[in-house]
């Protein structure tokens, strides 16, 4: 059943790749595109496997917790188990095109492999929300509705009340709140390390410009890739936390 | 030899299990007997560490099982409802399951040969009937030869002659020196297989003891009527 999907899931890579190089006919314009589609795509997926898998393994799971496993190396197990595999359709699948077209000796190599690792970053954290939401919903369609909420709420609506409230208090120095409103939300602060990246920061105004002088520094990279990290490192704990007290 | 030791469970407002103290020792069968819902699954799976109680503990040798998941290599577990994944064939699920318990020497031939499994080795687990999914079920717990078997609903869904074979096996793994832990709601194969039993009502232990004491207390003839006299009490 995974195995199947993450097939699925790497040839949609494979051809979206191709296809973009295709009529891009430009590395770094396809990098663009591309990013416009795993900010948004990656999490989407990572939320639904993530849910899928758990309720679809529930009775392999009971099988295995009256085994000598420890509990948590068997929902870990099957978190990595996700997360790697979509992690690998993603790569994998994406790299092959850009590979053929030429990407290392281009000079987009670094923005496309900072692409392939937020993207990773966003897979390893939406499954892992997505596994939390699972465990805590013993009804599959209430766990489903609760991801996909967690999914429109990251991509869209978090969005939407930023720049609302950026608005209403246009008055006031806004600078550390923007900063901290994009590093709690991981899609965020992917598509702001990114754009940072290719260097059109220019495109956004003050905010860019201020984002620019804090992500272009070494130091402002290094802080968003640990709450990354952070962002997989807490959710993934979480996981532990509630499977071994849960009650099967 | 198992020790529970005050067992209490709450599942939101449903106290379960109130305070069950039970010891029960080696080279004996135990049948855990109760209506639906007095917490005799709940118990079993506090002892596999399935569900984790409220308060209290269980110590198996001795050693609490709070935390810690090598004892379960002790126990066979047959569980209620066998859930399987679907996509899984019999042969693949027998070879992932001895895969896990890696440690241990499993046996599953014999097995195989008596509940006549070979002709569904190769068939999918998601197409197999009631009846012979509680065979394969079967199989998985007996192919190990831990000191401690649980069975949870043995008999549910088996036709008359593997009815029999089952008894048979449990006689043997008996001989064999285990503790064995029945529950089931077959009166007449309690009565033929348990040498001792434990009565749950309400989430605490109502009778302990052998078949021939319960019969004394409730004063009745038989061993079905014995049960049925408790259970018409609870009812009132």
């Amino acid at each position: 059943m995974r195995s199947r999907w993450s097939y699925v899931y790497f040839v949609f890579y494979l051809l979206l790749g191709f296809v973009l190089l295709f009529l891009n006919n430009n590395v770094s314009k396809a990098v663009i595109t591309l990013m416009n589609v795993i900010i948004i795509l990656v999490p989407l997926i990572g939320t639904i496997f993530g849910v899928m898998y758990y309720y679809n393994s529930k009775e392999f799971t009971g099988l295995l917790l009256a085994q000598p496993v420890k509990r948590s190396s068997i929902f870990l197990g099957q978190y990595l188990g996700v997360a790697l595999s979509l992690s690998m359709s993603l790569i994998i699948g994406l790299g092959i095109p850009f590979l053929f077209y030429g990407i290392f000796r281009s000079d987009a190599i670094w923005d496309f492999s900072l692409l392939l690792i937020t993207g990773t970053f966003l897979t390893l954290i939406f499954t892992a929300l997505s596994f939390n939401i699972a465990l805590n919903n013993e009804n599959r369609i209430k766990g489903f509705g609760y991801a996909i909420l967690l999914w429109l709420f990251m991509a869209v609506i978090y969005d939407g009340f930023f720049l609302m409230s950026l608005m209403i208090f246009e008055d006031y120095p806004l600078d550390t709140f923007s900063l901290t409103a994009t590093m709690f939300n991981p899609i965020d602060l992917s598509r702001v390390l990114i754009l940072l990246k290719l260097d059109i920061s220019a495109l956004m105004g003050y905010t860019g410009a201020l984002f620019q002088k804090f992500f272009g520094t070494t130091f402002g990279v290094i802080l968003s890739l640990s709450v990354l990290i952070l962002w997989v490192l807490i959710p993934a704990w979480l996981i532990k936390m509630k499977s071994s007290r849960k009650d099967f | 030899m198992i020790e529970i030791k005050n067992i209490h469970k709450r599942f939101g407002k449903n106290e379960v299990l109130q305070g069950v103290d039970l010891t029960i020792g080696e080279n004996r069968i135990l049948a855990v007997l109760g209506p639906n819902g007095s917490g005799k699954t709940t118990l079993i799976k506090s002892i596999l560490g399935m569900v984790i109680p409220n308060k209290g503990d269980i110590f198996l040798e001795g050693k609490s099982i709070k935390k810690d998941w090598k004892y379960r290599s002790t126990i066979d577990y047959l569980p209620q409802i066998a859930n399987f994944p679907h996509n899984l064939t019999v042969q693949e699920l027998i070879r992932m399951i001895k895969d896990l318990r890696r440690s241990r020497k499993a046996n599953e031939a014999p097995l195989i040969e008596l509940f006549k499994l070979q002709p569904f080795l190769n068939k999918k687990l998601g197409n197999l009937s009631g009846g012979t999914k509680q065979k394969v079920n079967i199989l998985l717990t007996f192919m190990f030869d831990s000191p401690i078997v649980i069975l949870d609903e043995p008999t549910s869904g088996l036709d008359p002659i593997s009815l029999i074979r089952l008894k048979e096996l449990i006689a043997s793994e008996k001989e064999k020196g285990k503790t064995i832990i029945i529950t089931s709601h077959i009166m007449s194969f309690v009565e033929e297989v348990a040498d001792e039993l434990v009565f749950l009502l309400e989430g605490k232990i109502y009778f302990e003891g052998t078949i021939a004491a319960l019969k004394e207390k409730t004063q009745q003839p038989d061993f079905e009527h014995a049960i049925a006299s408790i259970l018409a009490k609870s009812y009132d």
